[in-house]
């Protein structure tokens, strides 16, 4: 049955009409909504910028590759360059990056000083490739697979260790993912459990509106666009406390930040993701919850 | 306008409420339907406006057969009727104009439309005046008068009230009676529950007296028969 204009209008009327005159339950329902989803999105905005770290850790693990020292210069290009094209042809290698015996030095005399200047005389380094994997879990199998080459003298990326810093990572994510997920039922539970009391108290209202005739599409509606409003309004709270917050936190961290590996997530992207996420949640919540509760009380 | 065909109804605890009614209101008829607390009335009024359906037998209501109807058609059928309790059943937080534009509201009337009929039913029960007043700030007789006009906007054929004055005090039952008779002198069908003896007695219809789930007495401008 195709529905008029003036009836949809009359709908979305009627649902804000309601919302005003059940005014202590429409405060019930928003607030529940803005507690839950404050806490889906701080713990959300938490868990994003716990998992950028883990990704960033991750991606920090590289492998070294030592190269085999020949005395002939053009020999040990030729062999370098070899080598090099063949860990870049690697199915998942994302990155090889040449750094000469010199450049080695340099770096460690920038870490530790100028006493290490008098290895300049003799270097007693080795010209090496830095390797990054595109998976980096699959480090030790790339590592592995670069051992077999010719002229690697060694191959390092800390084996164990990177093994077990992968493990931790992976479980923190499934714990993170699980807590979310566990807040995310939490939050279901409780905001439709409030509105179904809501939508209770007004079961005499549902039973007269059938009898007037009503169809149940009729009835539904009105209540399911409340349900949709309490979602909105109760979103609005925590949006804003999450955004201002987590700029004001960004702004004051990001600074001193600079250089290391743990960094926050940007605000732009960041914060517009978990807004939409809110505010989605809250509208889907607030609908699925009222459905479920007039349903209850159509049945004839 | 009203058959029932050898209607049972059994609820699903075991209890037969009503036990082969066979029964026939003509168009226009104002029919009283009394009996002890406990005989089936009720339950033979919930038939007519499909609150419940019959066991087994057949109810046809304007033309509607009661027994086949989907539930989907319901809310469709009850537009052809109007329905009257003894507690109103009023929207509390609309207020008397709201409530009665209620039932033109859920079949999508012109608003035009809608102002009009609604005004001139007020108009018919006397409450024109207290359009924009909520039903907790009416006298009980004002709300009957409110649920009256409700159920006479769409104009049915036939209207139905369980007990309409079980509520009020002698004095507002009279009115109400009074608003009853204007509207079945206007050619709807009424089928009202009662227990007000004196109201039988005075306005005499016909009466259908239920005990035991079946129909001991039907008797055109009879009395209520019961004592107390």
């Amino acid at each position: 049955m195709a529905m008029k204009g003036r009836t949809i209008r009359r709908h979305f009327r009627e649902s804000l009409k309601s919302l005003n005159r059940n005014g202590w339950m429409t405060f019930a329902s928003i607030s529940a909504v803005t507690v839950t989803l404050l806490l889906v999105g701080v713990f959300t905005v938490i868990m994003m910028n716990l998992n950028k770290l883990a990704d960033d850790i991750e991606n920090d693990v590289e492998i070294r590759v030592l190269i085999e020292i020949i005395e002939d210069p053009t020999e040990a290009k030729a062999a370098e360059e070899k080598l090099m094209k063949e860990i870049k042809s690697l199915p998942d290698v994302e990155e090889v990056v040449y750094s000469s015996k010199e450049q080695e030095l340099n770096n460690l005399i920038e870490d530790f000083g100028d006493d290490l200047s008098l290895f300049e005389q003799s270097n007693p380094l080795r010209n090496v490739l830095y390797v990054k994997a595109a998976d980096p879990q699959q480090t030790a199998a790339v590592a592995k697979k670069i051992e077999k080459f010719d002229n690697t003298y060694d191959v390092v990326y800390g084996e164990g260790k990177v093994e077990k810093l992968f493990s931790v990572l992976n479980t923190s994510r499934n714990v993170g993912l699980v807590l979310i997920l566990g807040l995310l039922f939490t939050a279901i539970f409780l905001i439709s459990n409030t509105i179904r009391i809501t939508i209770i108290a007004r079961k005499d209202e549902i039973e007269i509106m059938k009898l007037v005739g009503a169809t149940n599409s009729f009835v539904r509606i009105p209540f399911v666009l409340e349900g949709m409003w309490l979602g909105v309004l109760g979103a609005i709270i925590p949006m804003v406390v999450v955004s201002i917050v987590y700029y004001n936190v960004y702004n004051i961290l990001e600074p001193r930040l600079h250089g290391e590996l743990l960094q926050m997530l940007n605000v732009t992207p960041l914060l517009y993701q978990v807004n939409a996420l809110l505010l989605i949640l809250g509208i889907l919540i607030g609908i699925w919850g009222s459905f479920m509760s007039v349903r209850k009380f159509l049945k004839i | 306008m009203i058959q029932m065909n050898n209607v049972v109804k059994k609820y699903p605890n075991g209890v037969v409420a009503v036990n082969g009614i066979t029964v026939d209101i003509k168009k226009g008829e104002f029919v009283y339907v009394v009996g002890p607390s406990g005989a089936g009335k009720s339950t033979f009024i919930k038939l007519m406006y499909r609150e419940e359906k019959p066991s087994s037998g057949d109810v046809i209501i304007a033309g509607t057969n009661i027994s086949t109807l989907k539930n989907n058609r319901v809310p469709y059928f009850r537009r052809q009727l109007g329905v009257v309790f003894q507690d109103f059943k009023l929207l509390p937080r609309l207020n008397v104009y709201e409530n009665v534009a209620y039932a033109l509201e859920v079949i999508e009337e012109q608003p035009k439309a809608i102002r009009k009929r609604v005004m001139e039913v007020l108009e018919l029960v006397g409450l024109k005046h207290k359009v924009r007043m909520l039903p907790s700030e009416l006298s009980g007789g004002e709300q009957q008068r409110v649920s009256i006009a409700r159920s006479i906007v769409n104009m049915p054929k036939v209207v139905i009230a369980d007990e309409p004055t079980g509520n009020l005090d002698p004095e507002t039952s009279w009115e109400i009676m009074n608003i009853f008779e204007e509207i079945n002198a206007r050619g709807t069908t009424i089928v009202m529950a009662t227990h007000n003896r004196e109201i039988v007695n005075t306005i005499r219809k016909r009466v259908i007296a239920i005990e035991g789930g079946m129909i001991v007495r039907d008797v055109y401008g009879g009395d209520y028969g019961y004592e107390g």
